[in-house]
This record gives structure tokens, sequence and C-alpha cells, in this order.
């Protein structure tokens, strides 16, 4: 390093070209087998995995901003997967463990640490609940117990046990609770799918889908237009829009999320601890940095304003359950922009569109699940649109048929 | 804070308001298909312009329609919902019930 810094701290043509993690930007080709629109961690996994698993290479991811930058950069960074119900907890526990060996495999580090995650009930109907999340996640193979008030003293010495003056009564104690950095993943996966062969093009907006006779047959984008064989909708927070541009409307409906960050102290929680009653989750960062957020916003917007009644009552939550926490100075804020469903699962799948797959309905759930996710959508994409078991229940159509997934209380609330 | 103008009440803070979903037409519920009623309480436009909206005063229990941009949350006009519903609905009667064959 030293002599590579002498060597080229003077001259003009350091060959950065050869270190970079990503290759250089190319013009867009007339034709791809596969385009992704979104260069999220959803869509760079499903190029990853189409490459690796399925051989296929031809794709363009098109990003109008840049890798990463939307959701995949503003979520919380929380994987688990104590949901309720069997389809969830499944589909999710998959997620937990390949997210466990994803730095092994791209050689490069996400910075996953397992933690636990820790979710508080507060009255008799929540502690059921957890109950029944419990054994769910159990069956399906997940580590989470239901632990007392003692335990969790044990577990969160900092933790106000009397919050908002409503008792601790158990915790939803989820073992295989963890955190990782999220940029991390996606970088990990463009850097992966790039290397195999697939374009990732930033700065690339898609303008409008080319559909005729029901049939995707390409995209617009500011760039051009592109044909290609089949198209992967991977845009969490413009779900809708970029799915009304080839004539589908789905039930979405979305919200913004706002969440901030403290600044750095030392380590002092090791669990990622949520409150059921004050919708509320705090966690402590590898560089001491304690982010929390809460539930959505009260009503609709495609805006990542900030707004001081959702910060003050969330802030008031988080003192709370930590009230030491009065003291710190905040950071940074930041919203991010969710689509919410009504049954609080994701839409991934078929459309009534040919050759148009959705993942989308992504609300606040979607970056534990990137890596499962991105697999599943793989093996869609390959088997020209046969659906795999594992993401059968998340089909748009479910709502038609007025069979939802409904995970609302494993979700509003707890992330 | 922000205020929203409540037709009934006047200007008062957004967190006293409720946000209903979008106004829609609803079809008729005894002879619409599956698809239709769940097209009508699941699907939304979602989409970025001024749109159309049920809100409802929680303090006063008062429901009415405002105009507001989904994106730049300007919210440009409210009204009370007799202004979109003006004529009187006469629901039908339900069909006669079938009836249980025995199994």
């Amino acid at each position: 390093m030293p002599f590579s810094l002498l060597k080229y701290g003077l001259k003009n043509d350091y060959p950065f070209e050869n270190d970079a993690d990503l290759p250089l930007p190319t013009e867009l080709k007339q034709h791809y087998d596969v385009v992704i629109i979104g260069g999220g961690g959803h869509g760079v996994a499903t190029a990853y995995y189409l490459a690796k698993y399925h051989g296929i290479t031809n794709i363009a991811i098109l990003e109008k901003g840049y890798l990463g930058g939307g959701n995949t950069a503003r979520n919380t960074a929380v994987i688990r997967s104590n949901y309720l119900t069997s389809e969830g907890v499944k589909f999710y526990k998959e997620s937990v463990d390949m997210f466990q060996g994803l730095s092994n495999e791209f050689d490069f580090n996400i910075m996953y640490s397992s933690r636990g995650q820790l979710t508080l009930a507060h009255t008799d109907s929540t502690v059921r609940s957890f109950r029944q999340r419990t054994e769910v996640n159990t069956h399906f193979g997940g580590n989470t117990e239901l632990i007392d008030p003692q335990q969790i003293k044990e577990l969160v010495p900092t933790l106000n046990m009397n919050p908002a003056d409503m008792p601790i009564l158990a915790g939803l104690w989820h073992i295989d609770g963890a955190t990782a950095r999220h940029d991390a993943v996606a970088w990990g996966y463009a850097k992966g799918a790039t290397q195999r062969g697939v374009e990732l093009h930033q700065l690339t907006e898609v303008t409008d889908v080319i559909v005729e006779n029901g049939k995707a047959k390409g995209v617009k984008t500011n760039r051009g237009t592109v044909t290609c064989g089949c198209i992967v909708q991977a845009v969490a927070g413009h779900s809708s829009i970029v799915a009304a541009m080839a004539g589908i409307k789905m039930p979405i409906t979305t919200y913004p999320l706002q969440a901030m960050v403290t600044q750095p102290v030392k380590p002092f929680l090791d669990p990622l601890v949520s409150s059921s009653a004050l919708h509320c989750y705090v966690q402590q960062t590898g560089r001491g940095e304690i982010v929390f957020g809460g539930g959505s916003d009260p009503y609709p917007l495609y805006n990542t304003r900030s707004t001081l009644d959702l910060k003050e009552s969330l802030m008031a939550s988080a003192v709370e359950m930590f009230p030491f926490m009065a003291n710190l100075k905040l950071m940074r804020q930041w919203a991010g922009i969710t689509d919410m469903t009504s049954d609080y699962s994701p839409i991934m799948g078929l459309s009534p569109v040919e050759n148009y797959y959705l993942d989308a309905g992504w609300g606040t759930w979607g970056f534990k699940s990137t890596p499962i996710c991105g697999k599943s959508m793989a093996e869609l994409v390959a088997s020209g649109g046969k659906v795999p078991e594992l993401i059968a229940p998340f089909s748009m159509d479910r709502f038609d048929v007025f069979r939802q997934v409904n995970e609302m209380g494993a979700t509003a609330a707890s992330h | 804070m922000k205020i929203m103008n409540c037709p009934l009440n006047g200007p008062r803070n957004i967190s006293e308001f409720v946000y209903g979903g979008e106004v829609k037409t609803m079809p008729n519920a005894l002879t619409c298909s599956d698809k239709e009623w769940a097209e009508y309480v699941f699907y939304s436009e979602n989409t970025v312009r001024v749109v159309t909206e049920w809100w409802f005063h929680s303090p006063s229990g008062y429901w009415f329609i405002a105009e507001r941009h989904t994106a730049s949350d300007e919210i440009l006009k409210t009204y009370d919902p007799s202004e979109l519903f003006n004529k009187r609905v006469e629901f039908e009667s339900a069909p006669a019930s079938v009836e249980e064959k025995p199994v």
C-alpha cells in the first residue's frame, strides 16, 4: 500500500478501474433477456441468483438513482423471522439462514451481527399472541422463546420495566434476530452479479413499459428504448406508479416511515428491542449510535419529509423505554416510502401482464427478505413463470379470492 | 404542526383527523362479482397527483372530503360530502336467500 501510494500519488493515471467493485457504465444494449426495474437489494439479488444458479446473464438492472439508494438504504436493518403465519415464518426463516452465509458467499463483509431481537408485551392478549408466534417459529426451525420480566431485566439491564406506566409482562425473545449493513448487502449482490456479466445501469429511469397484446415487450427509458424477454419490477416505494405504466392496478397504499439515529455512545444494548404497545423499536449499531423508529405515518404520501409530531411521539416512546436516552442528541433523521398491503405481507409473482413479474408491497419488511426474495424471483423468472411454492401464498390475486396472509400483528409496530 | 381546514369546525390540527381512503364508486354488493368487490375494497390508484379522499374529524365524528396532493401534501380543498353525494340512494333489497339443502 505505501509503495503504491508513492507510485501513483503523483501520476494522473491511477488504474482505479482495476480495483473498482463495479464495472464502469456502458451504453444500453438493444435487447436483454431480463430487464429488472429497480437497483435496490431485491433487484440486484434477483439478478445475482439468475446469473449464479440459472446461467442467465443477459440482464439489465435499470436504476433511476444509484445502487441501493432507495429503501435499501433507509430501513433500520432488522433481520428476523418471528412472524405469525406459517407462510410468513417459512419464508422469512429461509431468509435469515441465507443472511448468515452471505459474507462468505460474497467474500465481502456485510457486517452480519446476530444479536437477538426482543419484543415486549404489555398486555395479556399480546402475551397470548407471543405464545402462538413462539410455537409457529419453533415449529419451522427458528429459535424463539417466551421469557419473563426477570430474564428481560438480565438481558437488557438499562430497560425501564414500566415504560409509560405499562408494565412489561413478557418478552418474545427471538435468538435468530440480527442486523447487517444494508448497503453492503446491495453492494455484495451487485458486485457478484456484475462479475457474472449482469449490467447495472444507474441514473437510468424507466419512463414507460411497452405492453403488446397483454405481453411485456420492453421499456422506454431516459436513455432510449430497450426490448426484453421479460421484466421484473422491484421498486419499493413506487410499486403502484411503475405498475401503472404496465396498466396494472395494485392493492397497495403508500405511506412514509420515519426513523432517526442518535450520537454514538458506549455499547450498552446488545439485542434489538421493540415494544408492541409503544410502537417503537430501538437498537444500537456497531458504531454505537442508537437507531430508533416506529410505525408508518398516519396517512399516505409520496414524500420523505419529516414531521415534528411523529418525531416527538417516537422520541417520547424511546425515552420511556431507555430513560437515559433523554440526554442524547439526535444526529440524523430520515424517512423511507413504504408500499403497504392491507394484510402486511408482500406481493411476489405473476401479474395480469404476461412476462411481467411483480416484487412489490414490501412495506416495512423488505430488507429482511432480500436474499430469499431474490432467489425465489430468480427461480420464477428462469422457469418462465412457474411460481415457486415458497412464494405462492404471496401472489397478488390472493386479494381477489380473499385469501390474505395476515401479518399485521407481527409487523405493524415491531419491525 | 400541519393544519387542516375542517368544513364543520374550521382549521384544526392534522392530528385530530383520520385518513379514510380514496373516494371510489361502490359497486352493487348484491350483483357485483368477487373480483369487482375485491377491487373496491383492496385496490387503489395510489398515484402522485391531486386525489379526492375521505377524511374524518375524530373529536366531532364528522366525515368529509378533501382534495390533497400526494407528493407535496398540500391540501387544496375540503368540503362536506353532500357536494358529491347529493342524490338519495335507494338500496335494493337483498335477493331471496337460497334455501340450504340438508347435507
